[in-house]
């Protein structure tokens, strides 16, 4: 209990820096960038002349300099306010508020499916390396890493909810339905299917590899030559001791890959046209909005933080050794 | 590779999706027997608020709850047919115009509609806020409002009642005076929660997912609305569209959502329909701007040499697969008030092109290349994108070798109309009914850096700003088309920008939608008519 409380404290503190910089890095970036949130809105209007853009400019208080805007940024941050979203006329933090549990849903089902699947088939393939089911699974695994998501998800969006009728083909429940509690929930399920299953699909080969690459190190361990030694079956070996043991990196991989998820899932969110956070980014920056779009790098480094904490202490529980380091 | 994708296609039918595999539909009938229209909307302005920001986003979906005084129309006098004015005229010295407004309209709150809210939304919306009504109502002065059902415009200087005419069905969106009156009208609710006199109200907006109209029971014309609810789904992938309404999840998709490219497949799926029509007021122009404080575009034989080198042909059939129209001047065929064919003709010709190179003294050097351009094409559209591919290469054929530069819609915004660091853009501006909306500022001097779908190209011609002024001022309508027509003929001759192509958008429907396309807005227009086959 005692080394988990100073892993916290030191993470805790090691958190604010890092989203300083996050913070400092996405607005200078947004400001590098060429046109304003000006620019953005004046295009999407079709004009406007120059009185009204001088105005506009004052009002979003473009005006002023980068460094006082990013400033005030900070300031009102201090007491947690995320800002005025200029491109939606709307708080940042109800933006956001709104669009984080359907990404995390959506991510969520994700990770997990392709975790459990991943690591089930790593396990399947790592059982008799080498063997035609191993490199059967891993050319098909590396075969659907290699294919563009969108592709994938529109060749799904085609069959299953074009061709077939199975499911629906978009949104996150259905439109203007109104449906409450289970039905609601049941609803949501099936509008998940797709872009879960595509997600999914994409990042089921990572798993399986460092699965299967974790695995293919255990076995030479002298353990597992004591384990043979004392004549335990081969599925035991497999599942209590080559398995079990393998599993460490693999933890390590998903606090990675939590990252990577939320990005990967913009354009799984705009081809299924999911109102989640990478739409919102997307039109962020085209619309040169810096308030939300560093309030959406904030939180997803919030988030990315905290998901590496939770695998940090997941990995203190599985491996004695690595807290106790930490701790001293 | 297909014996793969076979193999996962049966996996996941055996497993994960057996459990789910209900038939799935959705219909033009809701469960509840209500009948509503599902059509893809791929953007959600911030302020739908049509008398502030008077665009064709906004206008898609804020159009059926806020209607203008007059619409456009295939068959009415000037093009024209009544909303809340029922009839219009201009005195004879260009400073009134009086509109007589329909009787016994209500406001989606039940408030009456009256000339107030007519004069509000002039003086204080329109002339003040308004994108476009600035320039339009620049210099009305006073509403008169003598009864309930008549509004005097009163204008400071002769206002050509032509030009009011032809903006009405853009620039005229009447809000109503008791929620704005007081307010501050930028900010006010009411823009997002828009209140009417339209055939649909808004009901609901969840936003990224959809907008939804329900019919307004109270609207003036006893026979509309035929629909019961509207439903705006945003669809934000532009490849989605067209199978959404295959799979039959939306009906409509308006502004050519389904890419040109689609159109010859999805047309011949059972139950979907191709229209072309319904955009006649709403043209877009295939425009290459031209950066004048370039030594070498400055002459005009470089700029006939380009525009020589310009295949419109070839731009037509393969860019827009035949969804266009080749461009002779600044004003587009289907404006035929304004339209002449009397202009300047460039016609394809490489040999006179590069001859005219030769002449104005820039030969080819030694690698077969004259001089080095920057070709900016706006990101607005695929067709603009492809263009100034298609540009690039045409270019290279009279030995100008353009460096494509390709940014996003605020990027391209602030380099070509603020910054001007181009030497070739390419544009697409929409003709909005009159050369004096948003035409003439293509090519007239004097508009400060900024300012979007203007002449920032530093030309600057006396005569052709002395003719866009007087056209400004001119009161008789005769006149004023003849000054419209010398403005076609010396934009080009002279050549400020070129033009190539004009296009309007593309509809793609089920069979069971009707009445589609039954206005030259159509898709911008209130949809009062618009019915669903049952």
């Amino acid at each position: 209990m005692k080394r988990i409380a100073a892993l916290l404290r030191r993470r805790l503190a090691g958190a604010v820096p890092v989203l300083f910089i996050v913070i400092a890095f996405a607005f200078l970036l947004l400001e590098s960038a060429p046109g304003d949130a000006v620019d953005a809105y004046l295009v999407s209007v079709g004009g406007g002349d120059a009185t009204l853009a001088a105005s506009l400019r004052a009002q979003y208080g473009l005006d002023q300099s980068t460094l006082s805007r990013l400033w005030l940024y900070l300031a009102a941050l201090t007491h947690f306010d995320l800002g005025w979203s200029v491109a939606f006329d709307r708080p940042v933090l109800s933006l956001i508020g709104e669009r984080l549990p359907t990404t995390l849903v959506l991510m969520g089902s994700a990770t997990l499916l392709s975790f459990g699947l991943g690591s089930f088939l790593g396990i399947v393939a790592a059982s008799h390396p080498g063997s035609l089911r191993d490199r059967l699974l891993s050319m098909a695994s590396l075969t659907l890493y290699a294919i563009p998501g969108f592709w994938l998800a529109l060749l799904l969006l085609i069959v299953f909810a074009v061709d077939l009728r199975w499911l629906p083909f978009s949104g996150f429940e259905t439109v203007a339905s109104h449906k409450t509690g289970l039905a609601r929930l049941a609803d949501i399920a099936r509008h998940l299917v797709l872009p879960v299953v595509t997600l999914s699909l994409i990042y089921l080969a990572l798993y399986l590899r460092v699965m299967r690459a974790a695995m293919g190190e255990v076995w030479r361990q002298d353990f597992i030559l004591f384990a043979r030694a004392r004549g335990l079956s081969a599925r035991r070996i497999l599942w209590r001791h080559v398995a079990r043991n393998a599993l460490l990196p693999l933890v390590t991989v998903l606090g990675l890959q939590s990252a990577a998820m939320l990005g990967g899932s913009i354009i799984i969110e705009s081809v299924f046209a999911i109102p989640g956070f990478g739409r919102l980014a997307q039109e962020a920056v085209a619309g040169r909005d810096a308030p939300l779009l560093v309030g959406l790098i904030l939180v997803s480094a919030l988030f990315v933080l905290s998901i590496n904490l939770v695998v940090d202490l997941l990995y203190a529980w599985l491996d004695p050794r690595v807290g106790s380091v930490e701790a001293r | 590779m297909s014996h793969f994708a076979l193999s996962r296609r049966h996996l996941l039918k055996g497993t994960a999706l057996a459990a789910l595999s209900v038939p799935f539909s959705t219909f033009a009938m809701a469960e509840d027997g209500t009948r509503r229209l599902t059509v893809a909307a791929d953007s959600e302005p911030k302020n739908l608020n049509p008398a502030i920001v008077a665009s064709n986003g906004v206008f898609y979906i804020a159009s059926k709850v806020i209607e203008p005084l007059a619409e456009a129309s295939f068959t009415g006098a000037d093009g024209l047919e009544p909303r809340l004015a029922t009839a219009w005229e201009g005195s004879a010295d260009g400073l009134s115009v009086t509109f007589k407004l329909r009787d016994g309209v209500t406001w989606h709150d039940g408030k009456p509609f009256s000339s107030a809210d007519v004069a509000f939304s002039a003086l204080e919306i329109w002339k003040k806020l308004q994108n476009l009504g600035r320039s339009v109502f620049a210099n009305l002065e006073t509403v008169d409002t003598p009864d309930a059902l008549t509004a005097i415009f009163r204008f400071a200087k002769p206002t050509p009642f032509q030009l009011i005419r032809n903006a009405l069905p853009v620039v005229t969106s009447v809000v109503p005076k008791h929620l704005y009156e007081g307010t501050d009208i930028a900010t006010n609710p009411a823009n997002v929660k828009l209140v009417g006199t339209g055939p649909f109200r808004l009901a609901e907006y969840k936003p990224g997912e959809y907008y939804r109209l329900t019919r307004n029971d109270a609207y003036w014309d006893k026979t509309a609305p035929k629909l019961d609810e509207i439903i705006y789904r945003v669809l934000p992938d532009r490849a989605a569209a067209g199978a959404a309404l295959e799979a039959e999840e939306i009906q409509l998709a308006a502004f050519s959502a389904v890419p040109l490219s689609d159109l010859a497949r999805i047309s011949k799926v059972p139950g979907i329909k191709v229209i072309s029509k319904g955009y006649e007021a709403l043209t877009y122009q295939l425009v290459v701007e031209i950066n004048h404080l370039r030594k070498e575009l400055a002459d005009l034989k470089v700029r006939q040499a380009i525009a020589h080198a310009i295949d419109r042909k070839f731009v037509v059939d393969t860019i827009f697969l035949g969804y266009a129209t080749a461009s002779t001047g600044p004003v587009p065929k289907n404006a035929p008030q304004f339209y002449t064919a009397d202009v300047e003709a460039y016609d394809f010709d490489v040999a006179k092109a590069n001859a005219l190179l030769d002449e104005a003294g820039y030969p080819r050097g030694t690698d077969g290349k004259r001089f080095a351009l920057k070709l900016l094409p706006a990101p607005y559209f695929n067709e603009t994108r492809q263009f100034g591919a298609y540009l690039r290469q045409a270019l290279a054929a009279i030995g100008i070798e353009a460096e494509l530069v390709n940014n996003d819609s605020a990027a391209h915004q602030k380099a070509v109309y603020t910054e001007h660091a181009f030497d070739l853009a390419i544009a697409p501006p929409v003709f909005r009914g009159d050369p004096a909306i948003s035409t003439t500022i293509l090519v007239q001097s004097g508009t400060p850096a900024g300012v979007p779908f203007s002449n920032q190209g530093g030309y600057a011609n006396a005569a052709l700003d002395e003719i866009i002024k007087k056209a400004s001022e001119t009161v008789d309508e005769e006149a004023r088309t003849e000054l419209y027509k010398t403005f076609q003929q010396k934009v080009a001759e002279d050549l400020p920008l070129i033009n190539v192509a004009e296009w309007g958008f593309i509809t793609v429907a089920r069979d069971t939608v009707e009445n589609v396309a039954s206005n030259p807005r159509w898709a911008v227009s209130n949809w009062a008519d618009t019915a669903l086959k049952s």
